[in-house]
C-alpha cells in the first residue's frame, strides 16, 4: 500500500508558552482507516486541523514532512490549500448541529463545493447532491435539498456533512470524533457508513477518536496519542494483542470487555490529568501518571520497535509487559 | 408564522393607543391651550371664544375619544396656525422627511457595515481598536453640533454643498451625513461582532474545510448571518432618524415632518404637535414591524416556526 499522508515532526503551538502539538508522525495509507486515538486536550484534533491547514488565528505549524499524494503541503499558500480541501481531502466535524451554515439550505451548502472545486452549472451540482444524499441513506433527497438545518435531525446533519464531504469524490476524509455527539443506534449507523463508503470508494478515512470501541471496529491502524505526542503505532489487531506503552495498556485497561474482565473486580483507570506541555519540555508527558516512571523518564524518550510496523515511544523493553504477566 | 405575525400586529395596535394617550395627554398638560393659543394681549373673552372654538371647554375625556375617534378615521384636525387641515401639511411635507431619512440611511448602512466587517477582520488589532474608539466618539457626538460643523466647513468656508434648503439633490448631502452619523456606530458595532461571533463559528471551519474561497467565506456564510441583526437594526434607526430629523431639519431649514413639529411646539399649534407625534410614532412602530418580519424572513429558523 502507498502512503496518501504522510506527516513526520508536526508541531503546533498557539502562543509562546505551550506547545498542543509536539512532533507527530502519522502515515495514512491509501485506502485505509487510520484511527488516531487518546484522551480531550491531547492533541489529536489539533494535529487534523493543522494537517488541513484549518487551524484558528494564532496556531502556528512546522514539520519536517507533510506531504498528500506526493505534494508537500507546507510551502502552499492559503489560496492553494483552499484549492484542495473540499476536493481532494475533506473534513467532518464532532458538532454535526453547528456545523452547517443555518442560513442556507442542505442543497445550497453541498452544491457549492462541488462548483468551487469542478465549477460546472448549480443543477448539476444539485443533481450530484442529491445522489449522495441517497447514498448516505437519507430519504426523499429532493425534498432535504430545499430544507434548511434546522429541520434536520443531529444523525441527518452529519449524514449531509459525509454526503458533502463526498461532493468532490476525495481520496482522503478526515472524521473528527464525528459520532461522539450522536446517540448511541445513530452512532452505529454513520460508523457502518463510513466503513461502506470506505470499500465502495476506496476511501482513506483519517478517524479522530476517544473511543476504543469504536477503534476495534474501524481501525486498520492505530496511533495513540498523548500530551501532543504519538506515545504508539500499530496495526489494529497488533495493538490489541500487544498494547505495549503503559499509557495504551492504562487506557485498554478502562475499558469493561464483557467476558475477559472478571464480575466484580474494578475497572481500571489512569489517575490524574493529562498536563499542559510548556515549550522546551523534556522527557515522557506521561511519567507523572506512569507506574512505572523513574528518573531516566525526564531524559529524552528512546522510539523503539514491537515488531515491524509496531513502534512505541517508552524506555521499557519491548517484551516488558508479557515477562511481567508471566 | 402567521400567528407570529398577528401577536405583532396586535402589539403594535397596543402601542400606537399608548402613544394616541400620551401625545393626547401631553399637549393638555403643558398648560391651558385656550390661553397659549390666544397670547399674551388676548382679553378673558378671547380665551373663551378660542375655547369653545377649539372644543376646549368640553370634558378632557370626550375631547379625547373625539380625537381618538377621527385620528382613527384619518382626520387629524385642522392647524389653528395654517388653517388647513393636518394631514395636507404633513403630506405636503413627507417627501422631504423621506429623503433625508432613506439618504441618511443609504449613507449610514454604505459606511457601516464595510467597516464593521473591516474591523471584525481585524479582529483585536490596533486597527480594529482605533474603529471601535471612533465609533464611541461619533455616539457622543450631538447632531446639532456635527451639523453646525459641517455647515462652517463644507458649506461656508470651503463652499462645496449647500447650507441649507433642498432647491436641489445636494442640499440633502450635509444633513443627510449628520442623520446617518447618529446610525453609523451602532450600526458598525452590530456588523462586528456579529461578524465576530460568526467567522469564528463553526459553519465557518466547515466553509473553510470544503476549500471555498476567502470572499465567499466572509461575504456570503459570515456576512449572511451577522447582517440578520443589523437589518433589524437598520430599520428601527430609520424610525429614529425620521423622528430625529427634527433637530437635523431645523438646522438645516428642511421644510420637512420635523421642522413642522419643532415649528408647531413653539407656537402651540396643538393639533400639529399631537398629530407630528403620532405620524412619526406610527412611522416607528410599522418600521419595528418591518424589521420582525425582515428578520423572520432572513433567519429560516424563524420563518418556519
Amino acid at each position: 500500500m502507498s502512503a496518501l499522508l504522510e506527516v513526520s515532526g508536526l508541531r503546533v503551538r498557539f502562543n509562546e508558552k505551550a506547545e498542543a502539538v509536539r512532533g507527530v508522525s502519522i502515515t495514512v495509507n491509501k485506502g485505509e482507516t487510520h484511527c488516531l486515538v487518546g484522551e480531550s486536550g491531547c492533541g489529536k484534533s489539533v494535529s487534523a486541523l493543522a494537517v488541513m491547514g484549518l487551524l484558528a488565528k494564532g496556531g502556528i505549524r512546522t514539520a519536517d514532512a507533510l506531504s498528500f499524494a506526493g505534494q508537500d503541503l507546507r510551502g502552499l499558500t492559503e489560496g492553494q490549500m483552499s484549492r484542495l480541501r473540499g476536493d481532494k481531502m475533506a473534513m467532518i466535524f464532532q458538532e454535526p448541529m453547528t456545523s452547517l451554515n443555518p442560513a442556507y439550505t442542505i442543497g445550497s451548502q453541498m452544491a457549492e463545493v462541488l462548483v468551487r472545486h469542478r465549477g460546472g452549472s448549480k443543477r448539476a451540482a444539485l443533481d450530484r447532491a442529491a445522489a449522495l444524499l441517497g447514498r448516505v441513506g437519507i430519504t426523499a433527497p429532493g425534498l432535504r435539498l430545499g430544507q434548511f438545518p434546522h429541520q434536520l435531525s443531529g444523525g441527518l446533519r452529519q449524514r449531509v456533512m459525509i454526503a458533502m464531504a463526498l461532493m468532490c469524490d476525495p481520496d482522503l476524509l478526515i472524521a473528527d470524533e464525528p459520532t461522539t455527539a450522536l446517540d448511541v443506534t445513530v452512532q452505529a449507523q454513520i460508523l457502518r457508513l463510513l466503513m461502506e463508503l470506505q470499500a465502495e470508494l476506496g476511501l482513506a478515512i483519517l478517524l479522530i477518536t476517544h473511543d476504543l470501541g469504536i477503534v476495534a471496529r474501524m481501525a486498520h491502524r492505530v496511533s495513540v496519542m498523548y500530551a501532543g505526542k504519538v506515545v504508539e503505532s500499530a496495526s489494529a489487531e497488533a495493538l490489541f494483542a500487544a498494547p505495549t506503552h503503559p499509557y495504551t495498556r492504562g487506557l485498554l485497561d478502562c475499558v469493561p470487555i464483557p467476558g475477559k474482565i472478571a464480575r466484580g473486580a474494578p475497572l481500571g483507570s489512569i489517575p490524574g490529568t493529562v498536563p499542559r506541555i510548556s515549550l522546551g519540555f523534556q522527557g515522557c508527558g506521561f511519567r507523572d501518571r506512569c507506574g512505572h516512571a523513574d528518573a531516566s523518564c525526564a531524559q529524552d524518550v528512546p522510539a523503539q520497535s514491537f515488531a515491524e510496523g509496531h513502534d512505541y515511544a517508552c524506555r521499557l523493553p519491548a517484551g516488558w509487559a508479557t515477562e511481567r504477566a508471566a | 408564522m402567521l400567528a407570529f405575525l398577528l401577536r405583532r400586529l396586535l402589539l403594535a395596535v397596543l402601542v400606537t393607543l399608548t402613544v394616541l394617550t400620551v401625545s393626547f395627554a401631553l399637549t393638555r398638560l403643558s398648560g391651558d391651550l385656550a390661553i397659549a393659543i390666544a397670547g399674551p394681549q388676548a382679553t378673558q373673552l378671547d380665551i373663551e371664544i378660542i375655547r369653545k372654538a377649539y372644543g376646549l371647554d368640553r370634558p378632557v375625556i370626550v375631547q379625547f375619544f373625539d380625537w381618538v375617534w377621527s385620528a382613527a378615521r384619518g382626520d387629524l384636525g385642522r392647524s389653528y396656525l395654517y388653517h388647513e387641515p393636518v394631514a395636507n401639511l404633513i403630506r405636503a411635507r413627507l417627501p422631504v422627511t423621506m429623503t433625508l431619512g432613506l439618504t441618511g440611511l443609504l449613507i449610514a448602512l454604505s459606511t457601516a457595515i464595510p467597516i464593521g466587517i473591516f474591523a471584525a477582520m481585524r479582529e483585536g488589532t490596533v486597527i480594529d481598536r482605533a474603529v471601535m474608539m471612533v465609533a464611541v466618539i461619533g455616539q457622543a457626538m450631538p447632531s446639532f453640533w456635527l451639523g453646525l460643523v459641517l455647515i462652517i466647513t463644507f458649506g461656508l468656508q470651503l463652499g462645496w454643498l449647500p447650507i441649507s434648503g433642498v432647491d436641489s439633490w445636494d442640499g440633502y448631502v450635509l444633513p443627510g451625513i449628520v442623520l446617518a452619523f447618529s446610525a453609523i456606530p451602532a450600526l458598525m458595532r452590530l456588523t462586528r461582532s456579529g461578524m465576530v461571533d460568526a467567522l469564528a463559528s463553526d459553519y465557518i471551519r466547515t466553509a473553510r474545510a470544503k476549500g471555498l474561497s476567502r470572499w465567499s467565506i466572509v461575504m456570503k456564510h459570515a456576512l449572511r448571518n451577522a447582517a440578520m441583526p443589523v437589518v433589524a437594526v437598520a430599520a428601527v434607526q430609520l424610525g429614529f432618524m425620521l423622528s430625529g430629523s427634527i433637530v437635523i431639519e431645523s438646522v438645516f431649514a428642511l421644510h420637512g415632518v420635523g421642522y413642522l413639529g419643532w415649528e408647531s411646539i413653539s407656537k402651540n399649534d396643538f393639533p400639529v404637535v399631537q398629530a407630528v407625534v403620532l405620524f412619526l410614532a406610527v412611522i416607528y412602530i410599522l418600521l419595528t414591524l418591518l424589521s420582525d418580519l425582515l428578520n423572520a424572513f432572513l433567519d429560516p429558523r424563524l420563518r418556519t416556526t
